[in-house]
């Protein structure tokens, strides 16, 4: 393969793998508060999108992703409140059946809200033609705001989970909800706020992968199953692996496709995700074990 | 909407002696993907087709009788097209069934109609609805294979012989692919490098570097879905600067939009809707046209799109069907139906025949590109 190829397919991997990290790493938060997955990340990342989309025929770019953003963590909190507080002693099971139904219902309600069109932020930087060369090949200037994006939030989360005592309380609420509110932790509270830093970190992530992606309201699910890809792949909990599991995603995809006909390139990587789990039930990166004590 | 007194009215009319029958309404079953991944060809097929009935309606019916349009939306899914279809012929005993708005519906419902001796017009492109023939079966949009040979003369005009194929893996992709395959060698077009794409697909730039390490001079998309304005955006961003020339399903402004620059100068073959306003006066389609574009414009506020003229053409085929059989048989307005010529429609000018279930040529077609944002004419 010609050096300029290569570099090219290897650029499609990164739009790829940026696409699928930043849309994975918002999987970690709510798991690391409670253990469980919230499969309605995916409509999370499409109301930040759309949400901003509309913002932003009134609204400057940033404004409108910042509003976009806050009003998106404004429904991950009513969300908590209404669907799941209020349960007792809810089991991993129950949450999650729940957090499906969450996603069909946010996901009509979004088809009411905006109907079947296909929309797009802007692309932060130039416009949809704009490509910077790279070693003889091109890479949209979005990406990298998307690779950006991946960056800061991983330091922030990480330094968020490590080192302040909210996030050790988060983390110790998913570790053993029951010890955690003995030891006097509010930890309804603190799966409310998981909640909302989640819907926070989705729709972001849907902000920033808008101009790439476009933004429809059915996007969520495709859009969360990679990324959920990628949260397994790289370990749960930890935000800097589901970045380097989804960049490796994105490149193991675009080079299948540079062999392969197209039609097999979930197969290609859906095939890597079961050889690795295989090899490590606990992700790449994961340290723990896959099930929870 | 269906309006409480009207039955009760019936009930009156019927006690005072007028026969009840001329009273009923005539039924008509659509089934439309309104919602799901092909909801712009569903919507707006759904909007117009009420709309049409409406105005019908309000101008006295067919036969002195009310239409009445039993919309089913199918989400795109051809197991639920198929029960819906089932539905509206057993139990709401339809006149015919118009839609659905995907090929791979069609094709899952045409055997139903058949063997029900029900009417279906379909409002999807693909081929296979309509040939071989059916006897039962219509169909309203264009021909795939008219929008393929209108593109094939305009690269044949350009010379360009070494051309990369783009498809998504719908009946619509499928479809188009296989007519690209199949007519290329006919105009001495060599497809170079062929791609099929999931059509949930969010990024195509390695597709696109395929066709790139291809060494393709041109590139052909096929696809209905938002990825056709992706395929754009991504082949312009690794710079690739070679002609792009997408189906008949490119026409919605909204693609245009998201495209945003990437879609200027993008080739695409398309009906006449789309530039109904700067057709000339004396073009037999413009007063259909504009008359379309500004009911359906003034009424739900938004674009017209070719889709919706589908729905237009399909309603219009069956209502003059009726009109010239004089009756709801279902066999006799078959038989005025596929004795329709002349008849002229959103999408063409239709000459059904015992062996044309669709009726167009592809002088239905007219290639279109894209200029400041907007739908204009290519100039030849």
């Amino acid at each position: 393969m010609a050096g300029e190829l290569f570099f090219q397919y290897l650029i499609a991997g990164l739009t790829y793998g940026t696409i699928y990290a930043v849309v994975g790493m918002g999987f970690n938060i709510i798991y690391n508060a409670t253990g469980i997955i919230n499969f309605a990340q995916g409509e999370f990342v499409m109301l930040g999108g759309m949400t901003a989309v509309s913002l932003h025929a009134f609204l400057p770019l940033p404004l409108a992703i910042v509003v976009a953003v806050l009003v998106t963590m404004v429904v991950g909190a009513l969300i908590e409140v209404t669907f799941i507080r209020w349960l007792s002693r809810p089991s991993v099971l129950r949450m999650i059946i729940i957090t499906i139904g969450i996603s069909i219902l946010i996901r009509e309600a979004a088809l009411l809200l905006w109907g079947q069109d296909v929309r797009a932020l802007p692309y932060f930087t130039g416009n949809e033609i704009t490509s910077i060369a790279v070693g003889g090949a091109r890479i949209s200037p979005q990406v990298l705001w998307t690779l950006g994006a991946c960056a800061g939030l991983v330091v922030l989360v990480t330094a968020f989970f490590r080192f302040t005592m909210l996030g050790r309380q988060m983390r110790a609420c998913a570790a053993n909800r029951v010890a955690a509110s003995l030891c006097g932790l509010p930890t309804r509270n603190l799966i409310t706020l998981s909640f909302v830093l989640s819907a926070g970190m989705g729709a972001l992530a849907g902000c920033v992968v808008s101009p790439i992606t476009q933004t429809q309201y059915g996007i969520g699910t495709g859009l969360a199953i990679k990324g959920f890809t990628v949260a397994i792949l790289g370990g749960l909990g930890n935000s800097l692996a589901a970045v380097a599991a989804g960049l490796l995603l994105g490149i193991i995809e675009s080079f299948s496709v540079s062999l392969l006909p197209t039609a097999f390139k979930d197969a290609v990587s859906i095939a890597v995700l079961l050889a690795i789990l295989f090899a490590r039930p606990s992700g790449l990166f994961g340290a723990r074990a896959a099930t929870r004590p | 909407m269906r309006n409480p007194i009207l039955p009760l009215v019936t009930c009156l009319l019927a006690l005072v002696s007028t026969p009840a029958r001329a009273a009923d309404p005539i039924k008509v079953g659509a089934i439309l993907s309104v919602t799901g991944p092909a909801s712009f060809l569903g919507a707006p097929e759904s909007k117009t087709i009420q709309m049409f009935a409406e105005d019908l309606n309000a101008k006295g019916g067919l036969l002195g009788r009310k239409v009445e349009v039993i919309v089913k939306d199918s989400g795109g899914s051809p197991e639920k097209a198929l029960s819906f279809a089932k539905q509206l012929i057993e139990e709401d005993k339809v006149l015919a069934i118009l839609g659905p708005s995907t090929s791979g519906e069609t094709m899952q419902i045409k055997g139903l109609c058949e063997e029900q001796k029900t009417l279906l017009i379909s409002c999807a492109a693909a081929e296979v609805i309509v040939n071989p023939v059916a006897k039962w079966v219509f169909k309203t949009p264009q021909k795939d294979s008219d929008a393929v040979v209108k593109i094939f003369q305009h690269m044949k005009s350009k010379g360009l012989t070494k051309v990369g194929v783009l498809s998504s893996n719908t009946g619509f992709g499928k479809a188009g692919k296989e007519q690209l395959e199949k007519l290329a060698p006919n105009f001495g077009v060599q497809i170079a490098a062929s791609e099929v794409y999931d059509k949930a697909a969010t990024d195509l730039t390695a597709e696109v570097t395929k066709m790139k390490g291809a060494g393709v001079q041109a590139i052909v998309n096929w696809s209905i879905e938002p990825a056709q304005a992706l395929v754009i955006k991504n082949a312009r961003q690794i710079g690739l600067t070679i002609p792009i020339y997408q189906s008949h399903g490119f026409g919605n402004i909204n693609y245009v939009k998201a495209a945003g620059a990437a879609a200027e100068g993008v080739i695409f073959p398309a009906g006449r809707l789309l530039v109904a306003d700067v057709l000339s006066d004396k073009h037999p389609q413009k007063q259909v046209l504009v008359a379309y574009k500004k009911g359906y414009e003034a009424r739900f506020k938004e674009d017209v799109s070719t889709f919706g003229g589908h729905g237009y053409d399909a309603m219009l085929l069956l209502a003059e069907a009726v009109k010239k059989a004089g009756s709801t048989d279902k066999e006799k307005v078959r038989a005025a139906l596929e004795g329709l010529t002349g008849l002229v429609g959103t999408a063409g000018v239709f000459k059904m025949s015992a062996t044309d279930h669709n009726g167009l040529d592809v002088e239905a077609f007219e290639l279109l590109t894209v200029k400041d944002g907007r739908f204009v004419t290519l100039a030849q």
